[in-house]
């Protein structure tokens, strides 16, 4: 099967999606909304690593990939919790109220 | 055109633009759903590179298990439209340019390095991204960050009880 679309495509798009992904982490200031745009950069970073892979017949960067969703579901049940912890205690989830770390 | 270039391209504009529409979204909720056209969008991506495995887990992970619990907790929390947002707007536009600067050099870099890029997937694309090779792979070569993953789970799933369980003052 005939493929003509250059590796280069793959990584200018995960490029501009990890962009995309960074521009909302800085500007939202909603922590569900930022945990989302995290989410949305890692996977831009897979799209990266299934290209290459594929690109280079090596299935390495499909085996990494397979690791960066299992670190990312760990991630979003441990930063769902904090999300809840934190909803509880300050009745807030905007992060600039929550200053309690701030020196 | 042939239809592997045009399903690439489909999906590329629906990446960005189910991208661009979450990060703007004011209510969590619309944003939710469009970060899971994403996944789908993505999902289809990893169809054009071959990767059949990937493409099935990312619908399975991401847009069923993770988006769920986001879901989920977005409705536990009842929150209302994002009003905060707007009183940093000098910074916003700051960091808006930045981003249109790093998107221009990425831009730059691709018309430069168009020439020398790599145009076609090897005829072994289609065998890497198969389940039967994977699974070999996975469970051989990369047995041991396998277990070390199912730890790591372990860990999550204890710590997230833990600490949604907590209140400050104790």
């Amino acid at each position: 099967m005939p493929q003509t679309i250059p590796l280069d495509y793959y990584l200018l798009l995960s490029g501009a999606l990890f962009t995309i992904g960074a521009v909302g982490v800085l500007t939202r200031r909603n922590a569900i909304m930022m945990f989302m745009c995290i989410e949305l950069m890692l996977n831009s970073v897979n799209l990266t690593l299934v290209a290459f892979s594929s690109y280079l017949g090596d299935s390495a960067g499909q085996i990494f990939v397979f690791f960066v969703m299992t670190v990312a579901a760990a991630e979003a049940a441990v930063g769902l919790a904090i999300i809840l912890a934190l909803f509880r205690n300050k009745q807030t989830v905007y992060v600039d109220e929550v200053n309690l770390m701030r020196w | 055109m042939s239809l592997a270039t045009a399903a690439f391209f489909v999906f590329a504009v629906g990446a960005i633009a189910t991208a661009i529409l979450m990060i703007t979204r004011k209510s969590a909720i619309p944003a939710a759903l469009c970060l899971i056209t994403h996944f789908f969008c993505l999902s289809g991506l990893y169809l054009t590179l071959q990767a059949q495995l990937l493409a099935a887990l990312q619908i399975l992970v991401y847009a069923g298990a993770i988006m769920v619990l986001v879901v989920f907790v977005i409705m536990l929390l009842n929150l209302g439209d994002e009003a905060k947002a707007v009183k940093q707007s000098q910074l916003r536009s700051v960091l808006i340019l930045v981003a249109a600067g790093v998107m221009g050099l990425q831009l730059f870099a691709f018309l430069l390095a168009q020439q020398s890029g790599r145009a076609e997937l090897p005829p072994t694309a289609m065998l890497v991204g198969s389940v039967g090779e994977l699974g070999r792979v996975l469970y051989t070569e990369y047995l041991f960050p396998f277990e070390a993953v199912s730890l790591l789970l372990l860990a999550a799933v204890v710590g997230a009880v833990v600490i949604s369980k907590r209140r400050l003052e104790d």
